[in-house]
C-alpha cells in the first residue's frame, strides 16, 4: 500500500484540498483528520444565518460527498508530527504520510485573564459554538460582546435583529481596527443607528455572576449588566501541535511562496495556519483568516503538492473577505490591514469605495453595498499602482459610483 | 452545453463568479446577477472555478 496523502484539518482548506487532488487526477490513497466529529461546513453562516435562526447546520454542509475517495478520520486531533520519519501523530497512533497538508485552522482567543467558570460566556467558532450561543439567545437576554472585530460585530448585528439589547465592547477606539479609522467610525455609527450599546475604548476587568453572568466589569468600574457574553478577540492558528517538529512557526507554519513548508519538503500548509510571502507585502509573510483564502489554499497547496518542485506556482491571490452586518455588506480587497490612510475614492449616498494607500500606492480597496464595483480594483491591485493614478481611472469610468 | 445553475435564494451579489467568469457571470447596475445559463463546454472549467470561489455556495455546474 503506498503512503497517502494526509490532510490534517477538515474544514473548507481541507476540503478543497481533498477536492484538487482527486481533481487532478491523483489516484493514491487521501486520509482526512479533524477534530470536530461533523464533516466539513462553512463557517460564515454561524454569526450569521444560523445564528439568527435563519439556518441550520444542514444547510452550512460542504460538499464533501462529491470528492471520492477519502478517508475522513473524525473527533481526532493531531497532538505532533514527526517530518523524519513522516508521520502524523495522533495521540498514541501515528499515520505515516507520503506528503502532508497542514489545513488545521484556528481557535478563538480566550479571555485572557482567570478562566471564566460563569454560565452564559461564549467564544463562537463550530457549529456547536453558534447553536450553544443560539440556544442561550432564547428568552432576549441581555447581550455583551466583548470585542468589536467581525465575529463581534456580526454577532452583535445579529443579536440586534433578534432584538436583544447589545452592549458592544473594545479597548480600541473604533470597532474593526483592521479597516482603518474612517471604516471604524462608519460602522460605529452603523451599529449606534441599530442600537447598540458602543463601548470603545473600554478595557474588560472581569466578569461578574453566581453561576451565571450576571453582569461585565470594565476597566473603569462600569458595570454592564449581562446574562450573555460573546468573547470575540480574535483567533490564533491552531499549530502549537507543530511546536516540537521543527516547523518554523509565525505562528502559522511558515511557507515559500508556492506554500511548501520552508523545513520540511513534504509538508504545505493552507488557511489560517499557513504563513507565506505575499508579493503586495514587501517580501513578508502574511497570514490570512478569510474564507476565501482558506478555499483557494486547500486547493493551491494540492496542486503543488502533486507537482515537481520546479513546477510549483506561487501563491498570489489578491485576498478577499467580506463581513455582512445589518444590510451593510462590506468587501475588502487587498491587504487593508498593511493600510496607512484611507480615502473615499468613490461614492453614491451610502455606497461607496474607500482605498487604503501605503507609501502613496493602492493596497487596499473596501466596498460598502457597491459589489460590482470591487473587480475594477482587484484587477489593479496586484500592481499596487499610485493612488493618483486610480483616481484619475475612477474618474475615467463611467461604471464609477455617482459617475 | 455545460448547465449552470445559481440558487438566487443564496445569492448575495459577492461577485466573486463575475471576476474569475466575467464571460459567464455579470453584476447588474442593481448589484443582481446575471448569467449564462448554458455555456460552451470550454467554459466548464471557468464555471467550476466560480462555484469554488463563492462564498454561498450557490453555484451549481452540470455537464
Amino acid at each position: 500500500m503506498p503512503r497517502p496523502v494526509v490532510i490534517a484539518g477538515a474544514s473548507l482548506a481541507g476540503l478543497r484540498a481533498a477536492q484538487a487532488l482527486r481533481n487532478a487526477g491523483h489516484e493514491g490513497p487521501v486520509v482526512v483528520v479533524g477534530d470536530e466529529e461533523h464533516l466539513p461546513y462553512t463557517r460564515p453562516p454561524l454569526s450569521k444565518e444560523l445564528l439568527a435562526g435563519a439556518q441550520e447546520p444542514a444547510q452550512c454542509a460542504l460538499p464533501s460527498d462529491r470528492v471520492p475517495d477519502v478517508e475522513w478520520r473524525l473527533g481526532v486531533t493531531a497532538t505532533g508530527l514527526d517530518p523524519v520519519a513522516r508521520e502524523l501523530i495522533m495521540g498514541d497512533e501515528r499515520l505515516g504520510y507520503d506528503k502532508l497538508i497542514v489545513a488545521t485552522g484556528a481557535r478563538p482567543r480566550h479571555w485572557p485573564g482567570d478562566p471564566i467558570e460563569l454560565d452564559g460566556v461564549h467564544t463562537l467558532r463550530s457549529v456547536d459554538d453558534a447553536l450553544a450561543l443560539r440556544a442561550d439567545f432564547e428568552g432576549s437576554p441581555r447581550l455583551a460582546v466583548v470585542g468589536a472585530g467581525f465575529i463581534g460585530c456580526e454577532v452583535a448585528a445579529t443579536a440586534r435583529k433578534r432584538g436583544l439589547d447589545v452592549t458592544l465592547i473594545d479597548v480600541a477606539p473604533q470597532p474593526v481596527p483592521a479597516l482603518g479609522e474612517d471604516v471604524g467610525e462608519r460602522v460605529a455609527e452603523l451599529h449606534r443607528a441599530h442600537g447598540v450599546d458602543l463601548r470603545l475604548a473600554a478595557g474588560v476587568d472581569g466578569f461578574e455572576g453566581h453561576g451565571r453572568l450576571e453582569a461585565v466589569r470594565l476597566a473603569d468600574g462600569t458595570r454592564v449588566p449581562a446574562d450573555v457574553a460573546v468573547i470575540a478577540l480574535g483567533a490564533i492558528p491552531n499549530t502549537d501541535w507543530l511546536v516540537e517538529s521543527g516547523l518554523e512557526l509565525q505562528p502559522g507554519v511558515v511557507c515559500d511562496a508556492t506554500l511548501a513548508a520552508r523545513d520540511a519538503e513534504h509538508v504545505f500548509a493552507a488557511g489560517d495556519a499557513a504563513a507565506w510571502p505575499h508579493p503586495m507585502a514587501d517580501g513578508g509573510v502574511i497570514r490570512i483568516e478569510h474564507w476565501t483564502n482558506a478555499a483557494e489554499q486547500g486547493a493551491h497547496a494540492a496542486r503543488n503538492l502533486l507537482a515537481a518542485p520546479a513546477d510549483r506556482v506561487p501563491y498570489e491571490a489578491v485576498p478577499y473577505f467580506w463581513t455582512d452586518q445589518y444590510d451593510l455588506k462590506i468587501q475588502s480587497v487587498g491587504l487593508p490591514a498593511r493600510a496607512e490612510r484611507t480615502t473615499v475614492l468613490e461614492q453614491d449616498g451610502e455606497r461607496l469605495v474607500l482605498g487604503g494607500e501605503r507609501g502613496g500606492r493602492l493596497i487596499a480597496a473596501i466596498a460598502f453595498n457597491a459589489p460590482r464595483r470591487l473587480p475594477f480594483y482587484r484587477r489593479r491591485l496586484a500592481e499596487m499602482p499610485l493612488l493618483e493614478d486610480v483616481v484619475a481611472a475612477v474618474r475615467a469610468d463611467e461604471k464609477a459610483l455617482a459617475a | 452545453m455545460t448547465k449552470v445553475h445559481v440558487d438566487m435564494n443564496l445569492c448575495q451579489s459577492h461577485g466573486e463568479c463575475t471576476y474569475v467568469a466575467p464571460e459567464i457571470f455579470e453584476l447588474g447596475d442593481d448589484d443582481v446577477l446575471r448569467w449564462k445559463e448554458e455555456v460552451d463546454p470550454s467554459l466548464r472549467e471557468k464555471a467550476q472555478e466560480a462555484a469554488d470561489v463563492c462564498p454561498m455556495l450557490a453555484i451549481r455546474v452540470e455537464d
